[in-house]
């Protein structure tokens, strides 16, 4: 909330122009896009920068007003947080590890190489984080259905466990090519007890997952909390899932002021909508001296238009509730995007992350499927640690910028997910056949 | 009096819904002059959108068609200049905001003006974004519509007293659709709006059949229909003129009886 209030003051100045690209094109119309008129400032909600609002049909209003009433009523609440606290200790297993990558950092010979053990987590990523707390706050008001959309599985998968662990009725809303290339954590969310709708509109993938969850919500409000997945949406969204993520960053600092009694130089995560990134960043954001990067995924390459590089090619746009940068045609319609990663498979990103774009404080680096390929058997080899394909876009762009940054420099590196779910898809990436059937 | 007022002084008014370049922009252009003499009142043309996240499946396959087809805004503009050269029927245009964006708020808005268009509905942009649009809108003469919804309760008061043209009620939960039954929540709506201006009320979201759409009027000044007549063009593609027009007629005749 902070955040928003101070930017606030300063964003009638702040104008923006849209990174050049090459396979679309960007903003084409009027400046007044970039620059919010004041007496607007008053209504609108959750900006960051220019980014950010709440541009939902009015049938969802109220909903988001009572979400974001809930939270901040709950958000200092000692019983609530000591109870989320509990869950978070007790049954995801936090604090994650802060792990000195020996092996990798003398191979590479460059920085120190630390890595989030996110992956370690109950339900094998970052996301039980942000569940556990959307959860507990729904229950608080007296929700008794979950909904939630999912790209790679992992989110859904962690709101299916929450709604299992506090006996919620559960939905959920994913591509069908998701379904198919993530098949193992379909048949874990239908394990949990949880209902899993395949969706055959669009492309197929996460966007149209957010698309046909918001539409649910629409439907159905009164009993039902809407558990967005990522740092994304309209407000409260992006608020409330970064500041149940910022855990991740707040232990980083912690655990490496015990480890080497200092700030790390570099901090990175891979992006799709952001929340992982901006739950390791957010703690370091007014450290000025740390580097923040973020990985978002270039699949075949940024010119080849099979891509998901929202900050690369993309331009100011509004969708999915928010104000932010967006994978778009001249016209605004929103590009189908690619990734190997389905977790990264989105045309949009958090505006928290434009905000932070825009002020040039975070920087935003494309990685390739190939290079994202490389760095999962690398790291499985390396550290006999097999990380998220979404993670390990992560990896990969760490690999590039170690050996350039001097032996005395710590990076850090949020390794988001595990990668069991991604093994055959790798397998078949590789041309190998894996066939469990007997 | 302005074309948006005419559309709702000639008895309860009767807004279908067609989603431009279905199954091609010659096809929409025969649509608003047919439905215009079969007695519509105002007609709503939507852009497609590739992410129509307010619209169940019937509009989202008509999008997706419209799109296929190659359709842009620019296009959408140039038909209704064409349509203003010949006739005065009212318009407004539905559309998703990051179109508008995009293009470019300012210029969206002016050459809505060029074109003739009457009014803009843009359903994910709720009051407390409307100064993204707003100030564009009254600098070019256009109308924004604002909706208010079921679960929109004391939102309503706030929404109805800036409400301009008229306000369009969304009579049911969840997306665009045809329902078996719609929420008779609408009189209690409209009410609430009257209370605070004296505005048109039209109702829309489910409503396909004369009998529903009677019983409605009762309540509203307007029904508006989407999925139903946009079902008729999918069933009917390049032919369907004569028979939206048949249906235009009996549901006008339905709310005037
Ligand atoms: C392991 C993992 N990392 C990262 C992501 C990307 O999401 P975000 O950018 O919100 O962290 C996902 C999404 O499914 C994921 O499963």
């Amino acid at each position: 909330m902070s955040v928003c209030k101070n930017e606030r003051t300063v964003f009638p100045s702040i104008r923006v122009a849209p990174q050049k690209s090459k396979a679309f094109v960007p903003y084409a119309g009027d400046e007044s896009f970039f620059i919010l008129p004041k007496e607007w400032i008053g209504l609108s909600k959750g900006r960051f920068g220019i980014h950010g609002g709440q541009y939902v049909p009015e049938i969802l209003m109220n909903a988001l007003i009572e979400l974001e009433q809930a939270y901040e009523r709950y958000k200092n609440d000692p019983d609530f947080t000591t109870e989320l606290d509990d869950l978070l200790r007790n049954y995801a297993g936090r604090p994650s590890m802060l792990y000195y990558a020996e092996k990798m950092t003398k191979d590479l010979g460059g920085a120190k190489i630390y890595l989030k053990r996110e992956d370690l987590n109950h339900t094998g990523s970052h996301k039980i984080n942000n569940v556990l707390g959307q959860a507990l706050l729904a229950k608080r008001m007296g929700k008794t259905r979950l909904i939630a959309e999912t790209g790679a599985g992992q989110h859904g998968v962690a709101t299916a466990t929450a709604a299992a662990l506090m006996g919620m009725e559960c939905e959920i809303f994913m591509g069908k090519e998701d379904t198919e290339r993530q098949a193992l954590n379909v048949y874990r969310m239908e394990l949990l007890g949880a209902k899993v709708h395949p969706v055959s509109t669009g492309t197929q993938t996460l966007k149209d997952a957010v698309n046909e969850a918001m539409r649910e919500w629409t439907r159905r409000i009164s009993d039902t909390h809407y558990v967005l997945g990522s740092a994304v949406g309209p407000h409260p969204f992006p608020t409330i899932v970064r500041d149940f993520q910022k855990i991740i960053g707040q232990e980083v600092k912690r655990q490496l002021a015990e480890k080497e009694g200092r700030l790390p130089d570099v901090v990175m995560a891979c992006v799709g909508g952001g929340s992982n990134a901006i739950g390791i960043f957010h703690d370091f954001i007014d450290d000025e001296s740390v580097r923040l990067i973020g990985c978002e995924a270039a699949g075949r390459g940024i010119d080849t238009g099979s891509t998901a590089a929202t900050m690369t090619i993309g331009s100011v746009g509004i969708f999915h509730g928010m104000k932010s940068y967006f994978c778009q045609d001249e016209y605004g319609q929103i590009a189908p995007v690619y990734s190997i990663s389905a977790g990264l498979d989105y045309p949009g990103v958090g505006p928290e992350h434009a905000g932070l774009r825009d002020r040039g404080r975070a920087e935003y680096v494309p990685v390739t499927d190939d290079e994202a390929v490389e760095a999962f058997e690398y790291l499985s080899r390396t550290e006999g640690i097999i990380p998220a394909i979404e993670s390990a876009h992560a990896v990969a762009y760490a690999m590039k910028i170690a050996p350039e940054l001097g032996r005395d420099k710590i990076l850090v590196i949020c390794l988001s997910g595990r990668g069991d779910k991604d093994v055959a898809s790798i397998a078949r990436y590789r041309g190998v056949q894996i066939n469990e059937q007997a | 009096m302005s074309r948006l007022e005419r559309a709702f002084s000639r008895g309860k008014a009767f807004i279908p819904f067609i989603t431009a370049g279905d199954p091609s922009m010659t096809v929409t252009e025969q649509l608003i002059y047919t439905m215009y003499e079969a007695g519509a009142d105002l007609i709503e043309v939507g852009i497609p959108f590739s992410d129509p996240v307010a619209e169940g499946p019937v509009i989202q396959a008509a999008d997706e068609r419209a799109l296929a087809s190659g359709v842009t805004v620019d296009d959408v503009f140039a038909m209704m200049q064409r349509v203003r050269n010949k006739c005065d029927v009212p318009v407004a245009l539905m559309t998703y905001v990051n179109p508008v964006a995009t293009y470019g708020t300012d210029r969206f808005m002016m050459n809505c003006s060029k074109a003739g268009i009457d009014a803009v509905i843009v359903p994910d942009v709720p009051f407390e974004e409307r100064d993204e649009l707003l100030p564009y809108c009254r600098k070019h003469g256009i109308t924004l519509i604002s909706m208010i919804a079921p679960t929109s309760g004391e939102r309503i008061r706030m929404i109805a007293a800036e409400a301009e043209g008229f306000v369009y009620c969304v009579s049911s939960l969840g997306v665009t659709g045809i329902r078996e039954r719609i929420g008779y929540e609408a009189g209690e709506m409209i009410k609430a709006v009257k209370a605070v201006k004296d505005i048109p009320c039209a109702i829309g979201f489910g409503i396909s059949t004369p009998e529903q759409a009677a019983e409605l009027a009762v309540w509203g000044d307007g029904i508006i229909v989407g999925s139903a007549v946009v079902k008729i063009v999918e069933e009917y593609g390049e032919n369907c003129v004569g028979h939206v027009a048949e249906y235009v007629r009996r549901m006008k005749a339905a709310i005037s009886g």
